[in-house]
């Protein structure tokens, strides 16, 4: 039993499947309990005032903005190491999720930014990350959908999120050097291991990437789901033709 | 050098046109594919010639040999006929021009741009090319397309030409080139449509 | 090689082939930015470095899209593909001479507008530079672009919108060179940044090109 079975694309549907009930139980209950612990069961910041409490979104939209980037990424990989249709629709499908995700980052980080900083939007290196972000998910959609034939429009789109990959790190690096910026510091910096808010805020924002994880999951889930009926329907479609 | 091709299959689009093809090609000989629109003359000529991948089988003996000439003949409208072909013979690293000029009776159109050419003066000029190549294999794609009889026989002669010097051509072609080809109707080779092996719709089937 | 180079820059400068478009882009653009933000000798001075260099990169993105679809429509690339030169080569070569008949008048013409836009006297040294360092990737990540979408109808749009995020560091570091000599600070840092940006893409991005073409062929 080994993971490239799920290539299959029937085997993944069955997995899907039984997987999704399971998954969408998990994203609700935690996204639910998540947001509502952080909404009412918080105190209001010192400073931020209730303002603070739209961290529930924004970060955990943030983390799965680039998480589903690298999930792409890796996707990308396999489909062009090992050719498993599975992966390049999977591919395919948290495109517009990461998207929406980002977009999600990229407005509350507005609506958070205005009381705090005075502004709507600040050319901060972060913000300006994530817009970068924004226009990479933006030309992989469009090259998608611009390509007729699938496993060429696969190839093409691979090749450019590898490429694309090595220049959103180069501008991240590039953006931070233009502008120091007013964001502040990461809330969970994972290498560290510590943390820079404290424990009434940390279990309430640990529940909603959790489930911010989990509903990434059962959508990505769902839509490789569609694609691969509708590759099937494909398929199938060109065989009665060729059948006659 | 012989071209061999064994129980070969293409895919066209994903979808599996022709299996189990199987021919091997002497120098000196042509051989002429027959077979109705569709039925996947470009896709194995473009197979042969290295441009896409076969569904399964083998092709020994084309790689570097192969000289391809398609619909399009790569030619530049703002070049003249001795710069397009100057051009292609630096690239395949030949310098002599004026057998290909000679044989396609070219050396009035010497200086003109090729885009002032009419459309069987250009086929004339594409052609003209494969002799550039220098390459002993030829893949032609309906080679005779607007060319008027007088150029039709240049063809023939340059095609015969060809042969005797000890190259070989593969030519998709509906009508009568003006000689004696082997011919091998390509629609006996048609996919089964329960064909499954390699295609990249398979997997979904 | 030479071959491939020679007729690129034959067909540049022959009738109807583009050369001098991309260099009257930019003088037109760079010429209406004191009409859109108004005469201000101090403003035009302070914005100049930026502006120049995206006249410079839209000078660049205009032409992109001819880089490699004409050899597509008339059979070219088939051509090259099974020519005895490798493929990465010969697009190595391709982008190298569009930034000759691009990028390098874009170079030359940018003191003149400069001069226009009241760059101070400081700046102009390591304007040039940059362009002359950053330009080379503009051009081979531009190819990177019009090798995804040259079997796509009409696809000028879909490559501005792929190509755009990727020059994002080549803008930034350029600019940022330029502007930082017009204000009299030390401009080493970005400048190498750039030139390292410039020679990684003049590595990678001809087989990354090359790879991607080939996929399309088939």
């Amino acid at each position: 039993m080994s993971l490239w079975e799920y290539a299959n694309p029937v085997r993944f549907l069955r997995l899907s499947a039984k997987a999704q009930p399971v998954l969408w139980v998990a994203a609700g209950l935690s996204l639910s309990l998540g947001l509502l612990w952080g909404f009412f069961g918080t105190p209001d910041d010192m400073r931020q005032g209730s303002t603070v409490k739209i961290i529930y979104l924004h970060v955990p939209a943030a983390l799965m903005a680039i998480n589903a980037w690298f999930m792409m990424l890796v996707a990308s990989l396999i489909w062009l190491i090992r050719r498993h249709h599975v992966s390049a629709l999977a591919a395919k499908a948290a495109a517009p999720v990461g998207l929406m995700m980002t977009l999600i980052a990229l407005v509350t980080g507005a609506i958070w930014g205005q009381p705090m900083w005075g502004t709507w939007w600040a050319w901060d290196p972060r913000l300006t990350s994530f817009l970068i972000l924004f226009l990479f998910y933006l030309g992989y959609i469009a090259l998608w959908s611009a390509i007729d034939d699938p496993d060429t429009a696969a190839d093409f789109t691979s090749v450019l999120c590898l490429v694309g990959s090595v220049f959103a790190v180069l501008s991240r690096y590039a953006v931070k050097f233009w502008n120091q910026g007013l964001h502040q510091g990461t809330s969970v910096p994972v290498a560290t291991g510590g943390r820079t808010i404290s424990d009434v805020f940390f279990y309430p924002l640990v529940l909603s990437m959790v489930g911010f994880g989990l509903l990434f999951i059962a959508l990505v889930f769902l839509r490789t789901g569609t694609e691969i009926r509708q590759r099937r329907t494909r398929a199938l479609l060109a065989r009665a033709r060729r059948g006659g | 050098m012989t071209l061999r091709v064994e129980d070969l299959a293409v895919a066209r689009g994903g979808v599996p046109i022709l299996s189990g093809l199987s021919f091997s090609l002497r120098p000196g000989t042509a051989l002429a594919l027959r077979g109705p629109n569709g039925a996947g003359k470009t896709t194995l000529l473009r197979t042969l010639a290295g441009l896409q991948p076969p569904l399964a089988g083998q092709i020994h003996g084309a790689g570097e040999a192969i000289a391809y000439a398609g619909h399009a003949d790569g030619l530049k409208a703002m070049l003249s006929v001795t710069e397009n072909l100057t051009f292609w013979a630096d690239v395949f690293g030949t310098s002599d021009i004026a057998p290909a000029m000679d044989a396609y009776d070219l050396h009035g159109l010497a200086d003109r741009p090729a885009g002032t050419l009419s459309a069987g003066q250009k086929r004339r000029l594409g052609l003209a090319r494969l002799l550039v190549t220098g390459r002993a294999i030829w893949a032609l794609d309906e080679p005779t397309v607007s060319l008027d009889t007088q150029a039709r026989s240049l063809f023939a002669d340059s095609l015969s030409a060809h042969l005797q010097r000890g190259g070989s051509a593969v030519v998709a072609t509906h009508i009568d080139v003006g000689l004696t080809l082997e011919e091998l109707d390509i629609a006996r080779y048609r996919a089964a449509p329960d064909l499954r092996a390699g295609a990249s719709d398979e997997a979904f089937l | 090689m030479k071959a491939l180079l020679l007729r690129d820059l034959r067909l540049a400068v022959r009738a109807g082939g583009g050369f001098g478009l991309g260099l009257a882009f930019f003088l037109i653009v760079t010429v209406l930015v004191p009409f859109a933000v108004g005469p201000d000798p101090a403003l035009l001075s302070r914005i100049a470095p930026g502006v120049l260099w995206l006249g410079a990169l839209l000078a660049c993105l205009l032409s992109l899209d001819r880089l490699l679809a004409l050899d597509h429509e008339d059979g070219t690339l088939d051509l090259l593909a099974t020519a005895p030169l490798p493929l990465e080569g010969a697009l190595g070569i391709k982008a190298f001479a569009h930034w000759i008949t691009t990028g390098l008048p874009l170079v030359a013409a940018a003191p003149v507008l400069g001069l226009m836009l009241n760059l101070s006297v400081s700046g102009y040294a390591v304007l040039v530079g940059a362009l002359l360092l950053g330009t080379p990737a503009l051009s081979t990540i531009g190819l990177f672009g019009a090798a995804l979408t040259v079997g796509v109808r009409r696809g000028g749009l879909l490559l501005s919108l792929l190509v755009l995020p990727l020059y994002v560091p080549t803008l930034i570091f350029g600019a940022e060179a330029a502007r930082r000599a017009a204000t009299g600070q030390e401009a080493a840092t970005p400048l190498l940044m750039l030139a390292g940006l410039t020679l990684a893409t003049l590595a990678l991005m001809p087989f990354a090109s090359a790879a991607v073409l080939r996929m399309g062929l088939r």
